[in-house]
């Protein structure tokens, strides 16, 4: 295990020294002390390598990760796993604003709440929330999954293109061109799946959540619909 | 970008260490502000006397002299206590508007930052650390307090285009974002007698809600009445005598995060701000809901 303490050796040498793992193989364990909302923790890791934060970060932690599986024992800032291209985030707090945000792969999971913009853009990775999350999610998501265990906040999924929400609780709002759809057979297995990777296997049913996804009428501009625009 | 931290104390044991605490959480927010910082601090009131906070960019010359003239003119004892380009008048309660308006004949190019009984504005252009030191802010003790750092978007860099902004007796208020009506709403608040002393977005916010409180309204009422008047983004922090609010636009892209333990109420753009104050393992932290105001008062 390596422990790191950030508030002593800065921000550079981590990063530098955990992009330095690209293609290592016996440096797997990290532990990052003293992050005190510090910006880019663990930004652009690109090796199968455990990165525990312990405390709270700020901007952008665990950005473009690609293999790494990283936790924070906190809560995390504005931006987490931000274009995430592969691997695991894992948080044991609340996530700020954009969680998830363009993330190509890999999976995120919030066991406290996000907030707004949650997955906003996402392309394919898949984001579990156990708590609630905010205004304007997945707005414009292109594809991959949502599961939130709580509520929604206003306008989900405005926008939106291929991506699939599941929520278990209330949605305060859908967003343009967002509707419910019917829960079939592979959704349940889907949510299932999801719940057991997002450590929630126990805290939810799939029957209790109803899914949400495109009405697909405004993936071009029709001049017909440059009201809901 | 800009930089905003709050902390409204509940505990008294920590008023002589207020000064320290926000500066500490100012400096951790200068690279969202680098422009210019200021605070506004609540420092208590004394009995019978009010206080007002000048500015000169030539204070040898401003100052001279400027408490017996002062006395002279109102015909009232005056205390002042220089700090840099700043100074604190302490004048009798009912003589503020008095001593204003003979300020404004005997020292033409001086700027009134705040006037009340408890709150003091100490603002200028430069890096926070430097505008702490400069007027000894880690020193000051207080029960609440509200600090900026200034990335300039709306109007030029300068001393009085610097948060916080106070436009009513022991109010202020510190913004993060812009607006966009904010002409339009000066225009109609000329109208109804505020006067204005820029062209920055954040005054016409300041000078809106003083508006709404000498009509009655009190500080919560007043920041409802905001969101829907004011248009633009905004996570706004506002300072009163007894009172500390907080609102955010519904869109609520600048950032905001809120500490509460049973010793204080803390604010700050990001986590990092409050990182140091004591407790904070322990206290309940979140981030203020778009469009829901926020406030406390003791």
């Amino acid at each position: 295990m390596q422990t790191y303490d950030l508030g002593a050796q800065g921000l550079r040498t981590l990063n530098s020294s955990l992009h330095a793992l690209k293609g290592q193989t016996n440096m797997t364990a990290w532990e990052v002390i003293n992050p005190k909302g510090a910006h880019a923790i663990a930004a652009g890791v690109d090796a199968p390598v455990e990165i525990t934060v312990r405390g709270s970060t700020g901007y952008y932690c665990a950005g473009m990760n690609k293999q790494a599986t990283i936790r924070i024992k906190g809560s995390a800032g504005p931006g987490v796993a931000e274009n995430m291209m592969s691997g695991t985030v894992i948080i044991d707090g609340d996530a700020s604003q954009y969680a998830g945000a363009t993330g190509r792969g890999g999976l995120l999971v919030i066991k406290g709440n996000a907030s707004s913009r949650c997955g906003i853009s996402m392309k394919g990775i898949d984001i579990v929330v156990h708590g609630n999350i905010g205004h304007m999610s997945c707005f414009m998501a292109q594809s991959g999954n949502v599961v939130v265990l709580g509520n929604a906040g206003e306008a989900l999924g405005d926008s939106l293109y291929e991506a699939r929400i599941f929520v278990r609780g209330s949605v305060k709002s859908l967003g343009a061109d967002c509707i419910e759809k019917e829960m079939r057979d592979e959704h349940y297995a889907m949510v299932e799946e999801l719940l057991r990777r997002g450590e929630a296997e126990g805290k939810a049913k799939p029957e209790e959540f109803r899914r949400y996804g495109s009405a697909r009428k405004l993936y071009t501009f029709n001049i017909d619909n440059a009201a809901s625009y | 970008m800009c930089g905003i931290v709050g902390l409204f104390l509940k505990d008294p044991k920590l008023e002589p260490h207020l000064g320290a605490m926000l500066t500490d959480m100012l400096i951790t927010m200068t690279d969202r502000g680098p422009d210019s910082a200021g605070i506004a601090i609540y420092s208590g009131a004394k009995d019978g006397l009010g206080k007002i906070t000048i500015q000169s960019p030539h204070p040898e010359r401003d100052f001279k002299d400027l408490d017996g003239d002062l006395h002279a003119a109102i015909g009232q004892p005056v205390a002042m206590l220089v700090k840099s380009t700043h100074a604190v008048l302490e004048v009798p309660l009912g003589q503020l508007d008095a001593a204003r308006s003979a300020l404004a004949h005997l020292r033409p190019d001086v700027k009134v930052m705040s006037a009340g009984d408890s709150i003091e504005i100490f603002k200028e252009v430069g890096l926070p650390k430097d505008v702490a030191r400069r007027f000894d802010l880690a020193k000051m003790h207080g029960t609440h307090g509200i600090g900026h750092t200034r990335m300039a978007t709306e109007s030029a860099v300068t001393t009085m285009g610097a948060h916080p902004f106070s436009t009513g007796p022991d109010q202020c208020l510190v913004h993060n974002g812009s607006l966009s009506n904010h002409n339009g709403l000066r225009r109609e608040l000329i109208r109804k007698g505020m006067t204005f002393e820029t062209q920055n977005d954040t005054e016409v916010a300041a000078a809106y809600v003083s508006q709404k409180l000498k009509e009655g309204e009190d500080l919560g009422t007043a920041l409802e009445s905001g969101l829907d008047d004011l248009d633009g983004f905004f996570t706004f922090v506002v300072g009163t005598k007894n009172g500390f609010g907080v609102v955010r636009d519904p869109i609520a892209c600048k950032p905001a995060v809120m500490a509460e333990t049973d010793d204080y109420v803390a604010f700050g753009s990001e986590y990092r701000a409050l990182v140091n104050l004591p407790g904070i393992e322990t206290a309940r932290v979140w981030e203020p809901e778009p469009a829901t105001v926020y406030f406390w008062e003791r």
